[in-house]
Protein backbone atom coordinates (compact mmCIF):
# COMPACT_ATOMS: atom_id res chain seq x y z
CA UNK A 1 0.00 0.00 0.00
CA UNK A 2 2.17 2.67 -1.24
CA UNK A 3 -0.51 5.23 -0.75
CA UNK A 4 -1.03 4.62 2.56
CA UNK A 5 -0.84 7.26 5.19
CA UNK A 6 -0.69 5.21 8.41
CA UNK A 7 0.73 1.14 7.90
CA UNK A 8 1.23 -1.08 10.33
CA UNK A 9 3.56 -3.82 8.98
CA UNK A 10 3.83 -7.26 10.86
CA UNK A 11 3.72 -5.91 14.63
CA UNK A 12 4.00 -8.38 17.71
CA UNK A 13 4.44 -7.67 21.03
CA UNK A 14 4.27 -10.05 24.03
CA UNK A 15 4.08 -9.69 28.13
CA UNK A 16 5.37 -12.40 29.07
CA UNK A 17 3.56 -15.24 28.13
CA UNK A 18 0.70 -13.53 26.90
CA UNK A 19 0.89 -12.67 23.16
CA UNK A 20 -0.86 -8.91 23.16
CA UNK A 21 -0.12 -8.00 19.36
CA UNK A 22 0.14 -11.25 17.21
CA UNK A 23 1.26 -10.19 13.33
CA UNK A 24 -0.77 -7.23 13.09
CA UNK A 25 -0.53 -5.43 9.80
CA UNK A 26 -3.02 -2.72 8.45
CA UNK A 27 -2.96 0.40 6.79
CA UNK A 28 -4.98 3.84 6.92
CA UNK A 29 -5.51 5.49 3.63
CA UNK A 30 -6.64 9.16 2.69
CA UNK A 31 -10.04 10.28 3.38
CA UNK A 32 -11.11 7.10 5.14
CA UNK A 33 -12.48 5.76 8.15
CA UNK A 34 -10.55 2.48 9.25
CA UNK A 35 -12.11 1.08 12.56
CA UNK A 36 -10.57 -1.38 14.68
CA UNK A 37 -12.67 -3.38 16.60
CA UNK A 38 -12.51 -6.23 19.15
CA UNK A 39 -13.59 -7.25 22.37
CA UNK A 40 -12.28 -6.54 25.74
CA UNK A 41 -9.17 -8.01 26.14
CA UNK A 42 -8.62 -8.53 22.22
CA UNK A 43 -5.19 -6.09 22.79
CA UNK A 44 -6.61 -2.80 21.47
CA UNK A 45 -4.90 -0.73 24.09
CA UNK A 46 -1.70 -2.11 23.67
CA UNK A 47 -1.99 -1.60 19.51
CA UNK A 48 -2.72 2.03 20.00
CA UNK A 49 -0.41 2.53 22.27
CA UNK A 50 2.72 1.63 19.91
CA UNK A 51 1.26 3.30 16.81
CA UNK A 52 1.47 6.78 19.59
CA UNK A 53 4.82 5.27 20.87
CA UNK A 54 4.44 5.17 24.47
CA UNK A 55 5.02 1.26 24.12
CA UNK A 56 7.89 -0.39 21.71
CA UNK A 57 6.66 -3.42 20.02
CA UNK A 58 8.98 -6.20 19.97
CA UNK A 59 8.93 -7.22 16.38
CA UNK A 60 7.13 -5.11 13.24
CA UNK A 61 7.31 -1.63 11.63
CA UNK A 62 4.83 1.64 11.83
CA UNK A 63 5.06 3.79 8.83
CA UNK A 64 3.87 7.70 8.70
CA UNK A 65 3.64 8.64 5.47
CA UNK A 66 6.23 6.53 4.33
CA UNK A 67 8.59 7.29 7.44
CA UNK A 68 9.42 4.72 9.58
CA UNK A 69 8.28 6.38 13.07
CA UNK A 70 8.75 2.67 14.86
CA UNK A 71 11.37 3.90 17.42
CA UNK A 72 10.32 7.43 17.61
CA UNK A 73 8.95 8.50 21.03
CA UNK A 74 5.74 10.42 21.46
CA UNK A 75 6.47 14.04 21.28
CA UNK A 76 8.12 13.05 17.75
CA UNK A 77 5.62 11.08 16.92
CA UNK A 78 3.18 13.94 17.02
CA UNK A 79 5.29 16.61 15.29
CA UNK A 80 5.12 14.35 12.28
CA UNK A 81 1.72 14.47 11.94
CA UNK A 82 0.24 12.06 14.73
CA UNK A 83 -2.64 13.45 16.56
CA UNK A 84 -4.71 11.19 18.79
CA UNK A 85 -7.45 11.33 21.51
CA UNK A 86 -7.45 9.34 24.57
CA UNK A 87 -9.98 6.44 25.94
CA UNK A 88 -9.69 8.60 29.38
CA UNK A 89 -9.54 11.71 28.46
CA UNK A 90 -6.57 13.50 29.27
CA UNK A 91 -6.76 17.34 29.33
CA UNK A 92 -5.55 19.55 32.21
CA UNK A 93 -8.86 20.46 34.33
CA UNK A 94 -8.08 23.39 35.74
CA UNK A 95 -7.81 25.01 32.58
CA UNK A 96 -9.64 26.68 30.38
CA UNK A 97 -10.81 24.89 27.26
CA UNK A 98 -8.67 27.35 24.70
CA UNK A 99 -6.09 26.97 27.46
CA UNK A 100 -5.86 23.08 26.28
CA UNK A 101 -6.26 23.56 22.45
CA UNK A 102 -3.75 26.55 22.56
CA UNK A 103 -1.12 24.16 23.90
CA UNK A 104 -1.53 22.12 20.57
CA UNK A 105 -0.94 25.31 18.62
CA UNK A 106 2.14 25.94 20.33
CA UNK A 107 3.49 22.62 19.66
CA UNK A 108 2.55 23.33 15.91
CA UNK A 109 4.41 26.10 15.55
CA UNK A 110 7.29 24.50 17.54
CA UNK A 111 8.28 27.52 19.55
CA UNK A 112 7.74 26.77 23.47
CA UNK A 113 11.59 28.44 24.73
CA UNK A 114 9.61 31.88 24.59
CA UNK A 115 10.20 33.26 27.88
CA UNK A 116 8.59 36.67 27.20
CA UNK A 117 5.11 37.30 25.44
CA UNK A 118 2.02 36.86 26.86
CA UNK A 119 -0.03 34.03 25.31
CA UNK A 120 -3.26 35.43 25.99
CA UNK A 121 -2.82 38.17 23.91
CA UNK A 122 -0.60 36.53 21.34
CA UNK A 123 -3.23 35.83 18.08
CA UNK A 124 -1.16 33.68 16.13
CA UNK A 125 -1.60 31.02 19.24
CA UNK A 126 -5.53 32.24 19.68
CA UNK A 127 -6.91 32.38 16.49
CA UNK A 128 -5.81 28.56 15.07
CA UNK A 129 -6.65 27.60 18.55
CA UNK A 130 -10.44 28.76 18.31
CA UNK A 131 -10.61 27.75 14.47
CA UNK A 132 -10.28 24.28 15.75
CA UNK A 133 -12.46 24.58 18.40
CA UNK A 134 -14.73 26.08 15.98
CA UNK A 135 -14.76 23.04 13.83
CA UNK A 136 -15.99 20.88 16.91
CA UNK A 137 -18.47 23.35 17.74
CA UNK A 138 -16.81 24.47 20.68
CA UNK A 139 -16.42 28.19 20.57
CA UNK A 140 -18.78 28.95 23.38
CA UNK A 141 -17.08 27.20 25.86
CA UNK A 142 -13.73 28.61 25.04
CA UNK A 143 -13.66 29.87 28.61
CA UNK A 144 -14.77 27.30 30.30
CA UNK A 145 -12.67 25.36 32.59
CA UNK A 146 -12.27 21.69 31.64
CA UNK A 147 -13.29 20.30 34.91
CA UNK A 148 -16.83 21.86 34.43
CA UNK A 149 -17.49 19.91 31.50
CA UNK A 150 -19.66 17.46 30.69
CA UNK A 151 -17.98 13.68 29.43
CA UNK A 152 -19.47 14.23 25.97
CA UNK A 153 -17.79 17.93 25.36
CA UNK A 154 -14.22 16.69 26.95
CA UNK A 155 -14.53 14.71 24.46
CA UNK A 156 -14.83 16.83 21.47
CA UNK A 157 -12.16 19.32 23.08
CA UNK A 158 -9.78 15.85 23.00
CA UNK A 159 -10.49 16.07 18.84
CA UNK A 160 -10.33 19.72 19.08
CA UNK A 161 -6.99 19.66 20.83
CA UNK A 162 -5.90 16.67 18.09
CA UNK A 163 -7.16 18.74 15.04
CA UNK A 164 -5.58 22.04 16.32
CA UNK A 165 -1.63 19.70 15.63
CA UNK A 166 -3.23 19.95 11.59
CA UNK A 167 -2.30 16.21 12.00
CA UNK A 168 -1.91 13.92 8.91
CA UNK A 169 -3.39 10.75 10.69
CA UNK A 170 -6.05 10.98 13.60
CA UNK A 171 -6.06 8.06 16.38
CA UNK A 172 -8.91 8.43 18.09
CA UNK A 173 -9.02 5.79 20.95
CA UNK A 174 -12.83 4.77 21.71
CA UNK A 175 -14.14 8.81 21.43
CA UNK A 176 -17.85 7.80 22.12
CA UNK A 177 -17.39 5.89 25.35
CA UNK A 178 -19.60 7.28 27.63
CA UNK A 179 -21.34 8.99 25.63
CA UNK A 180 -25.21 9.14 25.95
CA UNK A 181 -27.15 8.23 22.55
CA UNK A 182 -27.39 12.19 21.88
CA UNK A 183 -23.92 12.75 22.74
CA UNK A 184 -22.91 9.85 20.48
CA UNK A 185 -24.88 11.01 17.48
CA UNK A 186 -23.35 14.31 17.83
CA UNK A 187 -19.60 13.19 17.80
CA UNK A 188 -20.68 10.68 14.48
CA UNK A 189 -21.90 13.54 12.80
CA UNK A 190 -18.79 16.03 13.32
CA UNK A 191 -16.33 12.64 12.73
CA UNK A 192 -18.05 12.32 9.36
CA UNK A 193 -17.26 15.39 8.35
CA UNK A 194 -13.71 15.35 9.36
CA UNK A 195 -12.60 11.95 7.45
CA UNK A 196 -12.22 13.91 3.70
CA UNK A 197 -9.30 16.05 5.88
CA UNK A 198 -7.74 14.02 7.83
CA UNK A 199 -8.00 9.99 8.12
CA UNK A 200 -9.07 8.82 10.93
CA UNK A 201 -8.17 5.11 13.12
CA UNK A 202 -11.05 4.76 15.10
CA UNK A 203 -10.73 2.18 17.88
CA UNK A 204 -14.29 1.88 18.95
CA UNK A 205 -16.97 -0.01 20.94
CA UNK A 206 -20.33 2.06 19.43
CA UNK A 207 -21.28 -0.55 16.80
CA UNK A 208 -24.27 2.16 15.28
CA UNK A 209 -21.01 4.59 15.35
CA UNK A 210 -18.57 1.79 13.78
CA UNK A 211 -20.99 0.74 11.18
CA UNK A 212 -21.98 4.29 10.16
CA UNK A 213 -18.87 5.52 10.06
CA UNK A 214 -16.02 3.29 8.76
CA UNK A 215 -15.21 2.79 4.95
CA UNK A 216 -13.24 -0.74 6.48
CA UNK A 217 -13.23 -2.51 9.43
CA UNK A 218 -10.47 -4.55 11.25
CA UNK A 219 -11.07 -6.80 13.67
CA UNK A 220 -9.09 -7.78 16.63
CA UNK A 221 -9.42 -10.93 18.60
CA UNK A 222 -6.98 -12.33 20.97
CA UNK A 223 -4.03 -9.69 19.77
CA UNK A 224 -4.49 -10.65 16.08
CA UNK A 225 -6.70 -9.67 13.08
CA UNK A 226 -9.22 -12.23 12.19
CA UNK A 227 -11.10 -10.29 9.72
CA UNK A 228 -10.91 -7.04 7.56
CA UNK A 229 -13.22 -5.77 4.83
CA UNK A 230 -16.33 -3.20 4.72
CA UNK A 231 -19.20 -3.20 7.22
CA UNK A 232 -21.30 -5.15 5.05
CA UNK A 233 -18.38 -7.81 4.95
CA UNK A 234 -18.06 -7.43 8.46
CA UNK A 235 -21.51 -7.84 9.57
CA UNK A 236 -21.68 -11.12 8.04
CA UNK A 237 -18.76 -13.03 8.84
CA UNK A 238 -19.18 -15.91 11.10
CA UNK A 239 -16.00 -15.74 13.17
CA UNK A 240 -16.81 -12.22 13.76
CA UNK A 241 -20.14 -12.40 14.96
CA UNK A 242 -19.26 -15.74 17.06
CA UNK A 243 -15.77 -13.63 18.54
CA UNK A 244 -17.39 -10.07 18.44
CA UNK A 245 -21.14 -9.76 17.81
CA UNK A 246 -22.05 -12.45 20.45
CA UNK A 247 -24.19 -14.64 18.28
CA UNK B 1 -17.56 29.82 48.08
CA UNK B 2 -14.83 31.68 46.36
CA UNK B 3 -14.37 29.62 43.58
CA UNK B 4 -17.99 29.98 42.31
CA UNK B 5 -18.00 33.62 42.49
CA UNK B 6 -14.75 34.11 40.66
CA UNK B 7 -16.06 31.46 37.74
CA UNK B 8 -19.31 33.08 37.59
CA UNK B 9 -18.63 36.81 37.27
CA UNK B 10 -15.94 36.40 35.08
CA UNK B 11 -17.45 34.08 32.64
CA UNK B 12 -15.43 35.53 29.77
CA UNK B 13 -12.03 35.11 31.55
CA UNK B 14 -8.57 35.94 30.24
CA UNK B 15 -6.06 33.27 30.77
CA UNK B 16 -5.18 32.97 34.40
CA UNK B 17 -2.09 35.58 35.12
CA UNK B 18 0.15 34.99 37.97
CA UNK B 19 0.08 38.97 39.07
CA UNK B 20 -3.35 40.86 39.21
CA UNK B 21 -4.40 44.21 38.60
CA UNK B 22 -4.94 46.75 40.93
CA UNK B 23 -9.02 46.31 41.72
CA UNK B 24 -8.97 42.94 43.15
CA UNK B 25 -7.96 41.38 46.54
CA UNK B 26 -5.14 39.97 45.21
CA UNK B 27 -3.63 42.65 44.09
CA UNK B 28 -4.47 44.92 47.05
CA UNK B 29 -2.85 41.77 48.91
CA UNK B 30 -0.20 41.74 46.85
CA UNK B 31 0.65 45.23 47.32
CA UNK B 32 0.02 45.54 51.03
CA UNK B 33 3.04 42.93 51.45
CA UNK B 34 5.33 44.95 49.46
CA UNK B 35 4.31 47.64 51.20
CA UNK B 36 4.94 46.19 54.88
CA UNK B 37 8.18 45.10 53.70
CA UNK B 38 9.27 48.25 52.31
CA UNK B 39 8.02 50.47 54.74
CA UNK B 40 9.14 48.73 58.29
CA UNK B 41 12.55 48.62 57.34
CA UNK B 42 12.36 52.42 56.44
CA UNK B 43 10.39 53.30 59.69
CA UNK B 44 12.83 51.52 61.83
CA UNK B 45 15.75 52.82 59.95
CA UNK B 46 14.93 56.69 60.70
CA UNK B 47 14.06 55.98 64.15
CA UNK B 48 17.22 54.30 64.42
CA UNK B 49 17.09 50.06 64.63
CA UNK B 50 19.23 49.08 62.16
CA UNK B 51 18.72 45.33 63.21
CA UNK B 52 15.04 45.78 61.71
CA UNK B 53 16.18 46.67 58.42
CA UNK B 54 18.42 43.82 58.08
CA UNK B 55 15.92 41.61 59.45
CA UNK B 56 13.96 43.06 56.66
CA UNK B 57 16.57 42.29 54.09
CA UNK B 58 16.91 38.70 55.65
CA UNK B 59 13.02 38.48 55.03
CA UNK B 60 13.44 40.21 51.35
CA UNK B 61 16.01 37.52 50.43
CA UNK B 62 14.66 34.72 51.82
CA UNK B 63 11.41 35.62 49.90
CA UNK B 64 13.43 35.84 46.78
CA UNK B 65 15.24 32.52 47.22
CA UNK B 66 12.00 30.86 48.00
CA UNK B 67 10.38 32.73 44.82
CA UNK B 68 13.12 30.81 42.68
CA UNK B 69 12.33 27.35 44.65
CA UNK B 70 8.06 28.19 44.07
CA UNK B 71 8.99 28.36 40.30
CA UNK B 72 10.69 24.30 40.32
CA UNK B 73 7.62 23.29 43.28
CA UNK B 74 4.84 25.41 42.85
CA UNK B 75 4.57 26.34 38.63
CA UNK B 76 6.77 23.17 37.87
CA UNK B 77 5.87 20.82 40.19
CA UNK B 78 9.02 19.78 40.67
CA UNK B 79 9.65 19.30 44.43
CA UNK B 80 13.03 20.00 44.66
CA UNK B 81 14.63 19.33 48.34
CA UNK B 82 18.05 20.66 47.24
CA UNK B 83 17.56 24.55 46.81
CA UNK B 84 20.57 24.83 49.22
CA UNK B 85 23.06 23.66 46.53
CA UNK B 86 21.93 27.02 44.68
CA UNK B 87 21.49 29.40 47.82
CA UNK B 88 24.75 28.14 49.34
CA UNK B 89 26.34 28.17 46.14
CA UNK B 90 25.41 31.67 45.23
CA UNK B 91 26.75 32.56 48.95
CA UNK B 92 30.34 30.85 48.37
CA UNK B 93 30.72 32.77 44.51
CA UNK B 94 30.31 36.15 46.85
CA UNK B 95 32.54 34.92 49.72
CA UNK B 96 35.05 33.09 47.26
CA UNK B 97 34.95 36.22 44.80
CA UNK B 98 35.58 38.67 47.92
CA UNK B 99 38.10 36.89 49.60
CA UNK B 100 40.58 36.43 46.09
CA UNK B 101 39.85 40.14 46.25
CA UNK B 102 41.32 40.81 49.32
CA UNK B 103 44.33 38.67 48.99
CA UNK B 104 44.62 39.91 45.66
CA UNK B 105 45.09 36.06 44.36
CA UNK B 106 42.94 34.54 41.34
CA UNK B 107 40.06 32.44 42.29
CA UNK B 108 41.29 30.11 39.29
CA UNK B 109 45.06 30.13 37.64
CA UNK B 110 45.14 27.90 35.30
CA UNK B 111 43.65 27.41 32.03
CA UNK B 112 42.58 30.67 31.85
CA UNK B 113 43.14 33.58 35.16
CA UNK B 114 39.71 34.50 36.75
CA UNK B 115 40.69 37.27 39.31
CA UNK B 116 38.61 37.60 42.72
CA UNK B 117 36.27 40.99 42.38
CA UNK B 118 34.52 42.84 45.20
CA UNK B 119 31.95 44.13 42.65
CA UNK B 120 28.16 43.22 43.61
CA UNK B 121 27.71 43.39 39.62
CA UNK B 122 30.58 40.83 38.66
CA UNK B 123 29.44 38.50 41.48
CA UNK B 124 25.81 38.57 40.88
CA UNK B 125 26.73 37.55 37.40
CA UNK B 126 29.31 34.35 38.48
CA UNK B 127 26.52 33.71 41.13
CA UNK B 128 23.74 33.05 38.82
CA UNK B 129 25.57 31.42 35.98
CA UNK B 130 27.71 29.30 38.07
CA UNK B 131 24.29 27.81 39.72
CA UNK B 132 22.73 27.85 36.51
CA UNK B 133 25.50 25.33 35.37
CA UNK B 134 25.54 23.34 38.71
CA UNK B 135 21.60 22.66 38.14
CA UNK B 136 21.81 22.01 34.78
CA UNK B 137 23.79 18.80 35.78
CA UNK B 138 21.76 18.10 39.30
CA UNK B 139 18.35 18.49 37.00
CA UNK B 140 19.48 16.79 34.10
CA UNK B 141 19.96 13.95 36.10
CA UNK B 142 17.31 14.47 38.90
CA UNK B 143 14.60 14.64 36.34
CA UNK B 144 14.91 11.35 35.16
CA UNK B 145 12.94 10.69 37.80
CA UNK B 146 9.83 11.74 39.22
CA UNK B 147 7.81 11.70 42.97
CA UNK B 148 9.98 10.50 45.93
CA UNK B 149 12.56 9.71 43.88
CA UNK B 150 13.38 13.30 42.94
CA UNK B 151 12.86 14.98 45.98
CA UNK B 152 15.96 12.30 47.46
CA UNK B 153 17.91 13.07 44.09
CA UNK B 154 18.13 16.44 44.56
CA UNK B 155 18.29 15.98 48.55
CA UNK B 156 21.13 13.94 47.84
CA UNK B 157 23.04 16.27 44.99
CA UNK B 158 22.97 18.90 47.92
CA UNK B 159 24.20 16.90 50.09
CA UNK B 160 26.94 16.27 48.05
CA UNK B 161 27.83 19.78 47.68
CA UNK B 162 27.36 20.53 51.75
CA UNK B 163 30.22 17.98 52.68
CA UNK B 164 32.25 18.99 50.13
CA UNK B 165 32.29 22.95 51.05
CA UNK B 166 32.06 21.53 54.43
CA UNK B 167 35.77 19.81 54.06
CA UNK B 168 37.77 22.17 51.91
CA UNK B 169 39.70 23.90 53.92
CA UNK B 170 40.72 26.78 51.77
CA UNK B 171 37.52 28.52 52.28
CA UNK B 172 37.17 27.70 55.83
CA UNK B 173 35.66 24.47 55.92
CA UNK B 174 32.88 23.95 58.40
CA UNK B 175 33.72 27.56 60.11
CA UNK B 176 32.82 28.78 56.84
CA UNK B 177 34.46 32.04 55.42
CA UNK B 178 33.70 36.12 56.51
CA UNK B 179 33.53 38.75 54.05
CA UNK B 180 35.44 41.55 55.48
CA UNK B 181 33.77 44.42 53.93
CA UNK B 182 30.80 44.01 52.08
CA UNK B 183 30.62 43.61 48.43
CA UNK B 184 30.55 46.79 46.43
CA UNK B 185 28.35 48.93 43.79
CA UNK B 186 29.61 51.58 41.77
CA UNK B 187 28.38 54.44 43.17
CA UNK B 188 26.68 52.86 45.74
CA UNK B 189 26.94 52.55 49.48
CA UNK B 190 26.50 49.46 50.20
CA UNK B 191 27.67 49.52 53.48
CA UNK B 192 24.15 51.61 54.49
CA UNK B 193 21.94 48.95 55.62
CA UNK B 194 19.07 51.11 54.18
CA UNK B 195 20.18 50.75 50.75
CA UNK B 196 21.26 47.49 50.77
CA UNK B 197 17.92 46.38 51.74
CA UNK B 198 16.20 48.31 48.70
CA UNK B 199 19.02 46.84 46.89
CA UNK B 200 17.79 43.67 48.27
CA UNK B 201 14.08 44.41 47.91
CA UNK B 202 15.26 45.58 44.15
CA UNK B 203 16.63 41.76 43.59
CA UNK B 204 12.79 40.58 45.23
CA UNK B 205 11.13 43.12 42.40
CA UNK B 206 13.10 41.70 39.84
CA UNK B 207 12.15 37.98 40.37
CA UNK B 208 8.80 38.03 40.79
CA UNK B 209 8.17 40.28 37.60
CA UNK B 210 10.83 37.72 35.67
CA UNK B 211 8.60 34.67 37.53
CA UNK B 212 5.18 36.51 36.38
CA UNK B 213 6.28 37.19 32.90
CA UNK B 214 7.74 33.71 32.17
CA UNK B 215 4.57 32.23 33.57
CA UNK B 216 2.34 33.95 31.11
CA UNK B 217 4.43 33.17 27.94
CA UNK B 218 4.46 30.66 25.76
CA UNK B 219 7.29 28.49 27.98
CA UNK B 220 5.10 28.90 31.00
CA UNK B 221 2.10 27.30 29.31
CA UNK B 222 4.14 24.51 28.49
CA UNK B 223 5.56 24.33 31.60
CA UNK B 224 1.97 24.13 33.68
CA UNK B 225 1.14 21.82 30.77
CA UNK B 226 4.40 19.77 32.12
CA UNK B 227 2.76 19.72 35.78
CA UNK B 228 -0.81 19.25 35.26
CA UNK B 229 -0.93 16.78 32.20
CA UNK B 230 2.85 15.55 30.59
CA UNK B 231 0.83 13.02 28.54
CA UNK B 232 -1.44 16.09 27.43
CA UNK B 233 2.35 17.97 26.73
CA UNK B 234 3.86 14.87 24.69
CA UNK B 235 0.60 13.96 22.84
CA UNK B 236 1.00 17.88 21.68
CA UNK B 237 4.53 17.07 20.49
CA UNK B 238 6.17 18.92 23.33
CA UNK B 239 8.60 16.64 25.15
CA UNK B 240 8.25 17.87 28.89
CA UNK B 241 11.79 17.19 29.79
CA UNK B 242 13.36 19.96 28.37
CA UNK B 243 10.89 22.15 29.39
CA UNK B 244 11.21 21.18 32.87
CA UNK B 245 15.28 21.29 32.70
CA UNK B 246 15.10 25.10 31.75
CA UNK B 247 12.77 25.69 34.60
CA UNK B 248 14.86 23.77 37.19
CA UNK B 249 17.54 25.91 36.18
CA UNK B 250 16.36 28.97 35.82
CA UNK B 251 14.95 28.69 39.40
CA UNK B 252 18.43 27.88 40.60
CA UNK B 253 19.55 30.64 39.40
CA UNK B 254 16.90 33.40 40.79
CA UNK B 255 17.85 31.33 44.34
CA UNK B 256 21.59 31.59 43.51
CA UNK B 257 21.29 35.30 42.99
CA UNK B 258 19.77 35.82 46.52
CA UNK B 259 22.07 33.06 48.09
CA UNK B 260 25.25 35.94 46.85
CA UNK B 261 23.03 38.70 48.54
CA UNK B 262 22.44 36.67 51.69
CA UNK B 263 26.43 35.83 52.10
CA UNK B 264 26.90 40.05 51.87
CA UNK B 265 24.12 41.05 54.19
CA UNK B 266 25.71 38.41 56.34
CA UNK B 267 29.31 38.74 55.84
CA UNK B 268 29.53 35.54 56.36
CA UNK B 269 29.38 32.31 54.27
CA UNK B 270 29.64 28.94 55.66
CA UNK B 271 28.43 25.48 54.85
CA UNK B 272 24.78 26.03 56.76
CA UNK B 273 24.07 28.07 54.02
CA UNK B 274 24.07 24.85 51.94
CA UNK B 275 22.70 22.23 54.39
CA UNK B 276 19.31 20.04 54.15
CA UNK B 277 18.42 22.48 57.00
CA UNK B 278 17.87 25.74 54.70
CA UNK B 279 16.57 23.79 51.62
CA UNK B 280 13.88 22.27 54.16
CA UNK B 281 12.85 26.26 55.61
CA UNK B 282 12.79 27.41 52.00
CA UNK B 283 10.06 24.65 51.16
CA UNK B 284 8.36 25.25 54.51
CA UNK B 285 8.12 29.12 53.05
CA UNK B 286 6.78 28.20 50.05
CA UNK B 287 4.26 25.46 51.35
CA UNK B 288 3.24 28.64 54.12
CA UNK B 289 3.01 31.01 51.49
CA UNK B 290 0.45 29.34 48.82
CA UNK B 291 2.30 26.43 46.69
CA UNK B 292 2.77 28.25 42.90
CA UNK B 293 0.76 31.57 44.10
CA UNK B 294 3.24 34.07 43.01
CA UNK B 295 3.28 36.12 46.60
CA UNK B 296 3.27 33.32 48.59
CA UNK B 297 6.81 33.21 49.54
CA UNK B 298 7.16 36.50 50.30
CA UNK B 299 3.78 35.43 52.45
CA UNK B 300 6.12 32.53 53.51
CA UNK B 301 9.04 34.38 54.74
CA UNK B 302 7.05 37.12 56.34
CA UNK B 303 5.47 34.86 58.83
CA UNK B 304 8.57 32.80 59.06
CA UNK B 305 11.00 35.22 60.09
CA UNK B 306 8.29 36.94 62.36
CA UNK B 307 8.06 33.17 64.26
CA UNK B 308 11.62 32.76 64.55
CA UNK B 309 12.35 36.80 65.75
CA UNK B 310 9.12 37.25 68.14
CA UNK B 311 8.76 32.77 69.15
CA UNK B 312 12.87 32.59 68.80
CA UNK B 313 12.95 35.47 71.77
CA UNK B 314 10.42 33.37 74.24
CA UNK B 315 11.73 30.07 73.68
CA UNK B 316 14.35 28.87 71.67
CA UNK B 317 11.91 25.59 71.09
CA UNK B 318 10.27 28.11 68.79
CA UNK B 319 10.42 25.43 65.80
CA UNK B 320 7.69 22.92 67.50
CA UNK B 321 5.21 25.97 67.05
CA UNK B 322 6.45 26.57 63.54
CA UNK B 323 5.48 23.27 63.29
CA UNK B 324 2.44 23.35 64.18
CA UNK B 325 1.69 26.59 62.07
CA UNK B 326 2.87 24.50 58.86
CA UNK B 327 0.56 21.24 59.81
CA UNK B 328 -2.82 23.56 60.54
CA UNK B 329 -1.69 25.17 57.05
CA UNK B 330 -1.35 21.68 55.26
CA UNK B 331 -4.49 20.31 56.84
CA UNK B 332 -7.06 23.13 56.68
CA UNK B 333 -5.46 25.66 54.24
CA UNK B 334 -4.19 24.00 51.22
CA UNK B 335 -3.32 27.08 49.42
CA UNK B 336 -1.41 29.10 52.23
CA UNK B 337 -1.44 32.49 53.28
CA UNK B 338 -1.84 33.48 50.21
CA UNK B 339 -5.31 31.34 49.47
CA UNK B 340 -5.94 32.57 52.85
CA UNK B 341 -5.24 36.46 52.02
CA UNK B 342 -6.55 36.40 48.32
CA UNK B 343 -8.68 33.49 47.73
CA UNK B 344 -8.19 30.69 45.58
CA UNK B 345 -6.81 31.32 41.89
CA UNK B 346 -7.00 28.62 39.06
CA UNK B 347 -3.53 27.32 37.79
Amino acid sequence: MSDAVLSLTHLNKRFGALQATRDVSLDLRPGEIHALIGPNGAGKSTLIAQIAGSLKPDSGGIQLAGQEITSLSVAQRARLGLGRSFQVSSLAEPLTVLRNVMIAVQALQGHSFRFWKPVHRDESLLAPARDALARMQLEPRADTPVSELSHGERRQVEVACALALKPRVLLLDEPMAGLGPEGSARLTELLEALKHEVPILLIEHDMDAVFRLADRISVLVAGGVIAHGDSATIRRDPQVREAYLGD
Amino acid sequence: MIKSTTSSLAPHRELPAPTASWHDRKGLVQIGLLAVLLLAPLAAYFLGHVYYVNLASRVTLIAMAAVGLNLAIGYGGMVSFGHAAYFGLGGYVAGISAYHAFDLTPVIAWPIAIPGSDSMLAIWLAAIVVCGLLALAIGAVSLRTTGVYFIMITLAFAQMVYYFANSWPTYGGEDGLPIYLRNSLPMVDTQDPLTFFLICFGGLLLSLALTSRIMKSRFGAALTMARLNETRLATAGIAPYPIRLVAFVISAMITGLAGALYADLNGFVSPTMLSWHMSGELMVIVILGGVGRLYGPLAGAILFVMMETLLGGLTEYWKLFLGLVLLGVVLFAKHGVMGWLAGREHP
